[in-house]
């Protein structure tokens, strides 16, 4: 696997994966965050934050002809005791609190959703059973808006699970108290014609700790912004991520770590496997080093598996440095690839074919699926990688 | 006693301007217990017949035969040649992202065997291997040969062979890349299986270094895609002092 950090600019290594690098948080953004729609021009695909987005397959998210059926997502929330769960309107001020859009499909997420779901965990609160939220497809269009907030010192898993066909754009806004604990895992098993597009914004305060898995397996399009602010010092942001882009699927997550405080870290894991024809599969990621935000500790890294001919990865590390007070900063990206060559010395050891190839699968998933430690989510995820694989044979 | 029987065995490769024959009719049996030197120059043929009997898609066998004990080897699929007791350790083994050498050596050792392992005697087994081989046991956590130097590659390969327990190891040079130190350990490991008298060696090389730590019983020169002579240890002395230039314009001329 080549280390791809220091490539320039529109470089290419092997084949069809590209490898980019170094380009500006600043000139990625072709407008400010706006909570209104009207205050970004409709994408023509060439602009920087689209220009890995295949437009046409949005199904109008993008320039406003997609308009909400009723029956687009249906939402299940199961909370244990102690959780508070609450449908609210557009006023609640509570919404949006996390984090504006950064662009038009997000905007007008916000701009179109007419109830938003707010679930709270009280201070101090320590919940011992995950919060499910299941949010499943009934074939229409919709926009929405979810809200998870937890109080000081609270502590909480949450896990998101979309599935069925939709076309969705929806935001979800996490806000730590002090010293929280949040552990999300966002599963997106859509069907296939499905279109997800969507901007999770943690606000992390002062000793917080926010721990995020964004899963991303089905969809014809999945377009995902995970975004990270700090509220306060002492703050500490995980931001994993696996995703499976299969022939034809296009897959896209752009993060933005926004180190605007002292003394906070992330660490940032995006992993991927591609197998198919038009797997498409793009990764931004941006970490933003205030000025301000001496003594920051953060690492980002991308890497992906190419298993067939056919797949591309887009991957893009950016790291943006405005103070050299701080105790780390890195990133890298490395794409590589699951050839004739490999199977061929594994087969050489005897290991059957499907076997050889679910090896190298699993285990490049395993060090991300082990640490969910939620067990039902990490053995779908497993049993999910073995059917992908199945299918590809 | 396992015999592996090659008769005629001719190979094709697809090259740039067409389909190149590049072995021509190698005859070769390899006994449980014997070992065997396949000499030559650079592009003779000798790692075509290492990965064509491993069976690497590659190579296209366009006639001729390969048996282990009668059973036809050609008609197998990669991995069911290494069950049915084959074994090739590779000259530039490849990188396998993902998966680490204990979770390789366990799930190979699981296929090989037909059952998996007692994970005690497994991991015993692991470490006195490794320790012979003068491996670190951090070795096992690292990823299969990524990042691995020349000569942890081929300790690595002598590992597998040792665990395998192969009746018929193909050493695809072995000794290339490597200092005298290592070349040592590693001809010290395929020694050691050796000895158990249950496996039938075919050490491929082009240097006779290998041969003052490896004692063949039979040494073959390879040119231009078959055997142009056999004979026993004194063969590789020959070698030592007048090169294989003899058998190249022998080659030629034929």
């Amino acid at each position: 696997m080549a280390e791809a950090q220091n490539i320039p600019v529109g470089s290419t290594t092997a084949g069809q994966i590209a490898v980019a690098a170094e380009s500006t948080v600043a000139t990625r953004m072709s407008a400010p965050p706006s909570f209104d729609v009207a205050d970004f021009p409709v994408p023509h695909g060439r602009e920087e934050e689209w220009r890995f987005t295949p437009l046409e397959r949005l199904r109008g998210l993008h320039d406003g002809t997609a308009v909400a059926t009723g029956d687009g997502v249906k939402i299940d929330i199961d909370a244990p005791e102690g959780v508070v769960v609450e449908t609210v309107g557009r006023d609640d001020a509570r919404l949006g609190k996390a984090g504006a859009p950064v662009d038009r499909v997000a905007a007008q997420a916000y701009s179109a959703f007419e109830k938003a779901g707010v679930v709270t965990v009280p201070k101090e609160t320590v919940l011992t059973e995950p919060i499910r939220i299941a949010v499943h497809g009934e074939g229409g269009v919709a926009y929405g808006h979810q809200v998870i907030e937890l109080g000081a010192f609270a502590e909480a898993v949450v896990v998101i699970d979309h599935t069925g066909d939709a076309v969705l754009a929806a935001n979800v806004d996490y806000i730590l108290g002090d010293g929280a604990k949040l552990t999300v895992v966002s599963v997106q098993d859509w069907d296939d014609k499905a279109v997800h597009v969507g901007q999770h914004n943690a606000l992390i305060g002062r000793d917080a700790t926010f721990k995020s898995f964004v899963v991303t397996f089905g969809g014809d399009l999945v377009r995902l912004h995970p975004r990270v602010a700090y509220a306060g010092t002492g703050g500490e942001a995980e931001l994993f991520g696996l995703y499976f882009t299969d022939a034809g699927q296009h897959q896209e997550h752009r993060l933005l770590v926004d180190h605007n405080v002292p003394h906070c870290k992330s660490n940032v894991v995006y992993k991927g496997a591609l197998q198919g024809e038009q797997a498409h599969a793009v990764w931004i990621g941006d970490v933003l080093i205030e000025a301000r935000a001496e003594g920051t500790d953060t690492y980002e890294m991308n890497r992906n598996l190419v298993l067939t001919d056919g797949a591309r990865v887009d991957s893009v590390p950016n790291l943006e440095i405005e103070t050299g007070e701080i105790v780390g900063a890195g990133h890298a990206s490395a794409t590589g690839r699951f050839d004739d060559e490999q199977l061929f010395y594994l087969m050489a050891r005897g290991i059957p074919a499907d076997e050889a190839r679910r090896l190298v699968v699993r285990g490049f998933f395993a060090e991300l699926v082990q640490q969910i430690e939620v067990d039902d989510i990490e053995q779908r995820l497993l049993v999910k990688i073995d059917e992908e694989l199945e299918a590809s044979v | 006693m396992a015999t592996l029987e090659i008769r005629d065995l001719h190979v094709t490769v697809e090259v740039e301007n067409g389909t190149k024959e590049i072995l021509k009719g190698v005859d070769l049996t390899v006994k449980q217990g014997e070992t065997h030197a396949i000499m030559g120059p650079n592009g003779s043929g000798k790692s075509t017949l290492a990965y064509s009997i491993a069976g690497h898609p590659k190579y296209t066998i366009t006639q001729g035969t390969v048996t282990l004990d009668g059973e036809d080897v050609l008609e197998m699929e990669v991995d069911e040649r290494a069950r049915a007791g084959m074994f090739l350790a590779m000259q530039y083994p490849v990188e396998v992202p993902g998966v680490s050498v204990s979770n390789f050596l366990r799930t190979s050792a699981t296929a090989i065997r037909g059952e998996a392992p007692k994970l005690r005697t497994w991991v015993k087994e692991v470490k006195e291997s490794m320790a012979a081989l003068q491996m670190d046991p951090a070795f096992a956590e690292r990823n299969v040969n990524e990042g691995f130097s020349g000569g942890e590659k081929k300790r690595h390969e002598i590992l597998q062979m040792e665990l395998l327990k192969p009746k018929i190891a193909i050493l695809d040079e072995t000794d290339s890349g490597l200092d005298v130190d290592a070349l040592r350990v590693v001809s010290e490991g395929v020694n050691r299986i050796r000895e158990t008298g249950e496996v039938g060696t075919l050490l491929i090389t082009h240097y006779t270094r290998i041969l003052r730590y490896i004692k063949p019983d039979f040494v073959h020169v390879f040119a231009n895609g078959r055997i142009a002579e056999s004979g026993g240890a004194e063969l590789a002395d020959k070698l030592e002092n007048e090169g294989y230039e003899a058998y190249v314009k022998g080659g030629a001329s034929a």
